[in-house]
């Protein structure tokens, strides 16, 4: 449980994070009046449209692209939540002994499993 | 706190932007000129001593330029995305100590702006929005080049970002602290009286990881295939121009300073190095700045060598070699730092430290082991 007093410091330093927030908003802000002021704005149809190397642009600009992005997506997921399991198993585990590496030891060979089998499967090259 | 307490807390954030600002000037000059020196050409010289101001140059002049918005493009998001790319980069960098503290007014005032308990977590956090601000501004420019530069971005760089998860972990295991400060105390000391007790030293396999998967994260050279000029004009900020270019450019290269401050934080023991008695607060920041530039002269050094790697070798590298490597050796970690305690020697430790490296050659070895195999199955099967 947190005490009286490391409860407040706690909330003050992520008050302190939030200034910073607000701080890096205000600065992007700033850019935005200068630029605003500074800038010459006329909008033309011509350089309105889509870049293209020198000819007129093709289409909506929104192509389909390859499938195989999605599925390093879906393997990039099992392995962030892997992620969120190790942060507090790697804060205590000196406290829970041995037992706790083996474990986590037999909790990663798992995954690693499922990585051999995409990798078997033939899902991690690029054809 | 009373009104003086914040009054010091905003001289701190204004302090911290304003350095961090400066270091950005001085970084992309010092890396004009590093390439320029290891292409035999001057580099930049005309604004200002050596060319010195052309950082402040290029930024005025952006401002100058128009910056308009594509009628193909999806506004809201196209606007929210260079702010994406400069924020979280800052708030990243505000966990970071980049000095010791000062004493003004009766107060210590840390070179720190927040010394959050979650610190590791917070920046590993931080650092990967910066996929949000690649992604969204190269999907909502409604055009080719920015969409198949940012589609692939984000799964180089949520790729690299699971190495760089277990890189901080087994840093995490090896400290036992969240806390950046903390991190910073525990490195003090030294091996044997003359080798400093820094990290990179007993987790230097979690130091390479750290170095690569930051080189990924922040899309430098060699893993630049979010940009990748010579097949997607300029990736994922093609259509963008102006100050909001100039945003996503301050973005890219605050977060490769964060990312070296980061290293320097974690494995290079942050502030600490031998110094004399005088001014003791300033030159823990010049030992900072130092070991910063280290790692970025290092990193400017791999941008001169090594030409852009190939995707399907690069997203291979990532998950053939840097997350096995990864997961082996959090591991490694759990066994280093648990035996000495179960059976209170120092030469298990060193016989701990052999069955790492042996187990890191026997992965070297498979990885050789198995090249000429599958070619010869690629080769074999239509």
């Amino acid at each position: 449980m947190l005490s009286q007093a490391s409860a407040e410091t706690y909330y003050q330093s992520y008050a302190v994070v939030l200034a910073v927030l607000a701080a890096g908003v205000l600065l992007v802000g700033v850019a935005f009046l200068a630029a605003r002021l500074i800038a010459p704005h006329r909008p033309l149809p011509a350089k309105l449209t889509t870049y293209e190397c020198g000819i007129d642009p093709v289409g909506q600009g929104w192509s389909q692209s390859q499938v195989r992005y999605y599925i390093y997506g879906f393997l990039f997921v099992i392995f962030d939540v892997e992620a969120v399991f190790l942060f507090p198993w790697a804060r205590i585990f000196e406290r829970l002994g041995y037992q706790a590496v083996v474990e986590m030891g037999i909790f990663i060979g798992i995954l690693a499993v499922g990585l051999l089998y995409a990798w078997r499967k033939g899902v991690l090259k690029w054809v | 706190m009373g009104w003086l307490d914040w009054m010091l807390l905003l001289a701190r954030i204004v302090l911290t932007f304003f350095m961090l600002l400066f270091a950005l000037v001085i970084v992309i000059w010092l890396e004009r000129k590093f390439i320029a020196d290891m292409q035999t050409r001057p580099g930049p010289l005309r604004a200002g001593p050596r060319g010195v101001l052309i950082t402040l140059a290029d930024g005025m002049k952006l401002f100058f330029k128009e910056s308009f918005v594509p009628t193909l493009a999806d506004r809201p998001v196209y606007l929210i995305a260079p702010i994406l790319a400069v924020v979280p980069a800052f708030l990243a960098f505000s966990v970071i100590p980049w000095g010791t503290h000062v004493t003004l007014f009766g107060r210590e005032i840390p070179f720190q702006i927040a010394d959050l308990n979650i610190g590791i977590l917070w920046v590993l956090a931080m650092t990967s929005m910066t996929v949000y601000a690649v992604v969204l501004a190269g999907w909502s420019s409604g055009s080719n080049y920015p969409l198949l530069g940012s589609v692939r971005s984000s799964a180089q760089m949520i790729s690299y970002e699971v190495g760089m998860g277990l890189a901080l972990i087994s840093v995490l295991m090896f400290t036992g602290h969240l806390k950046m400060s903390e991190i910073v105390a525990g490195q003090g000391g030294y091996y044997w009286g003359f080798v400093p007790r820094w990290n990179f030293i007993p987790q230097f396999p979690a130091f390479l990881l750290y170095l690569i998967a930051g080189l990924a994260e922040t899309n430098r050279p060699p893993f630049d295939l979010p940009e990748a000029e010579s097949e997607l004009v300029a990736g994922f900020h093609t259509e963008y121009s102006g100050w909001r270019f100039a945003m996503l450019y301050l973005g890219e290269y605050l977060n490769t300073i964060t990312v070296a401050a980061i290293a320097t934080t974690l494995f290079l023991g942050g502030w600490r190095g031998p110094h004399p008695s005088f001014l003791p607060w300033l030159w823990p920041i010049a030992w900072f700045a130092l070991k910063i530039l280290v790692i970025f002269y290092v990193y400017v050094w791999i941008r001169g060598t090594m030409p852009r790697i190939r995707y399907d070798r690069l997203m291979a590298f990532g998950w053939k070699l840097l997350i096995p490597l990864g997961l082996f050796w959090v591991l490694a970690t759990g066994t280093i730092v648990l035996l000495p305690g179960l059976y209170g020697s120092r030469g298990r430790l060193v016989a701990v430290g052999l069955i790492v490296g042996i187990g890191m050659l026997l992965l070297l070895a498979a990885d050789v082991l198995e090249r000429p195999r599958s070619r010869s199955r690629e080769g074999a099967s239509p």
